[in-house]
């Protein structure tokens, strides 16, 4: 069944961009994030223009981050405090990703910056998470416990100043790297076009030491009010959130992150990580051979404006 | 600079067209008013003419040749050249070509090449390869030799998406002087209004000549959103906001029930 998007002024598929949504929706849940790296190349493979696959997706993750986010709350698992310091830096952070992302598309370098930090990101953060959950799991099968926090171990990240505690997460620590993983959060978002939820999910863990109980609902709580915003500044801005692209997404999304949920609430904290870590991997692998192979076209077309 | 291009070939063509001209071209389109609802995937648009003796008594003198050029509202583009850099493929160079057709169809009974010769498809700009594209070259406004790499990739690019088309089969004589002429409107087509300039030609010369125009308009739901999306940005964003929180939450309700 084909229907018209009003936006991208293009006929698609509903069933095709329905399961598209389940499918994302499905690892989103999954693994406590977003989806935005999977769902924004998906959209734009179909042959939705760029420009509105990035404003567009943004509505779908905040509508299935604020299902994943109402989950951890009445769980009491999300926190606060340390959300909101995250975003105070996170909306700097956008805003001069916002402007960056202006300055590149006049510079038409747009596409190969956001190649690039896709292949730079998604690899080194793939390789890590496969790396760290290796050895986690090698650790279980000596015997010993698979635990992440553990308190004894400061690094130089716990010795600066402007030391905050934050209670739900019961971590002590500085304001510094709070607001910069946040700034590096909305920059990249701006950027990228995601919500940044599988690369804040890991800088918790690893940099600030949040206990995991707290970590995917915090995620989650950072990832809603950014993508919230962005859909409102895209809409006002640049009008090119479609909103029925975005109404078939969701309904996908939200069906698919419920069952990916339980999906992952069965496996193990390491054997996800490790699926989450291939994933993404294998997704900055498909960019870096878009970069390196010849392009069948080495011409293409941008829009520049309406006479 | 655009304006003044285009009433120079305006100028152009009323001299070429002539006032003794035996021959005048009555056209009817099958629809003036293509609508783009939701289950919209492209349309077929017929246009039907005859070629009446002018004045009624004049002789006619087929065989007639006929070229229809179809052409919607004006945008820029810009098109990309990539090479590579450092082992990655980098635009490295670009044009942009100011106020040229979303669309562009040129439409006859036989290859324009072989109805007239080469100056006069190029005065008429009939044609993909005739017709002008202007290219913004330092401050000013040309376009540029038919063989340009950037004026070839555009066109084929435009072509690949079905924006950009010749045919010099979608136009039938059913009688030496009626004809119909069949206009492919893909779905990818922009909302706007369409010029269509048919020219009669016989003997490698152009003897009549006569306008239609259509209008592609969104209808219904999709007018209604595309109209909000662009006068109230800020509400619309609000709304869908809105709407992206109302389907978490309700998803989350109906799911905790379980």
């Amino acid at each position: 069944m084909q229907i018209y998007l009003p936006i991208a002024d293009l006929p698609v598929n509903v069933f095709l961009v329905l399961a598209m949504g389940l499918a994302v929706g499905y690892i989103s849940g999954m693994f406590g994030i977003g989806g935005g790296f999977l769902m924004t190349p998906l959209l734009i493979f179909i042959g939705i223009p760029p420009a509105v696959a990035v404003a567009t997706v943004s509505s779908h993750i905040a509508a299935s981050s604020f299902t994943g986010a109402i989950s951890y709350w009445r769980r009491r698992a999300l926190d606060i405090a340390l959300a909101m310091m995250l975003l105070s830096a996170g909306i700097i952070g956008t805003a001069t990703g916002v402007w960056l992302f202006t300055e590149l598309r006049a510079l038409d370098q747009l596409d190969l910056m956001i190649g690039l930090s896709y292949v730079t990101l998604l690899t080194i953060v793939g390789v890590m998470m496969i790396y760290e959950s290796l050895r986690a799991e090698m650790r279980t099968r000596h015997g010993q416990p698979a635990t992440l926090r553990r308190p004894g171990s400061h690094t130089w990240l716990h010795g600066l100043p402007f030391k905050l505690r934050f209670k739900r997460s019961k971590i002590y620590v500085s304001a510094i790297p709070v607001w910069a993983i946040g700034f590096t959060i909305g920059f990249v978002g701006a950027i990228m076009g995601i919500g940044g939820g599988f690369l804040l999910v890991p800088m918790l863990i690893y940099f600030l030491r949040v206990p995991t109980a707290t970590v995917i609902g915090t995620s989650m709580v950072l990832t809603l009010v950014t993508m919230a915003s962005a859909t409102v500044m895209h809409a006002a801005t640049n009008h090119l959130v479609d909103a029925v692209l975005a109404l078939i997404l969701m309904v996908g999304g939200v069906i698919g992150a419920q069952f990916g949920a339980r999906m992952g609430q069965k496996m193990r904290g390491e054997r996800l990580r490790l699926l989450l870590g291939l994933l993404v991997f294998a997704v900055g692998c498909r960019f870096a051979f878009e970069l390196v192979v010849r392009p069948d076209d080495l011409y293409s077309l941008r829009y520049v404006r309406p006479e | 600079m655009m304006r003044r291009l285009m009433l120079i070939a305006t100028f152009i063509v009323a001299a070429a067209a002539g006032p003794a001209s035996a021959e005048r071209l009555v056209v009817s389109l099958s629809n003036h008013r293509v609508a783009v609802t939701s289950s919209f995937v492209g349309e077929e648009l017929v246009l039907f003419g005859t070629v009446e003796p002018d004045p009624a008594t004049a002789p006619l003198h087929p065989p007639y040749n006929l070229v229809v050029t179809v052409s919607g509202p004006r945008q820029t583009m810009r098109t990309r050249r990539k090479q590579r850099m450092a082992g990655i493929w980098v635009n490295v160079d670009s044009r942009e070509f100011v106020g040229v057709p979303t669309y562009l169809a040129v439409l006859s009974n036989r290859p324009v090449t072989e109805i007239a010769n080469e100056d006069t498809l190029r005065r008429l700009q009939i044609g993909l390869d005739n017709f002008l594209l202007p290219q913004r070259i330092g401050i000013d406004l040309a376009d540029t030799v038919r063989d340009d790499p950037f004026r070839s990739a555009f066109v084929r690019l435009e072509n690949q998406q079905g924006l950009y088309r010749e045919s010099g089969t979608a136009v039938t004589f059913l009688t030496p002087t009626v004809f119909r002429a069949a206009i492919p409107m893909p779905a990818a087509v922009s909302t706007g209004n369409y010029a269509i300039d048919v020219q009669l030609f016989a003997g490698g010369l152009l003897v009549a000549r006569t306008n239609s125009a259509l209008e592609v308009i969104k209808t219904g739901f999709e007018q209604y959103v595309a109209d909000a999306a662009r006068d109230y940005g800020l509400f619309y964003g609000l709304a869908t906001a809105v709407m992206a929180l109302l389907i978490g939450w309700f998803a989350s309700l109906v799911f905790a029930r379980e």
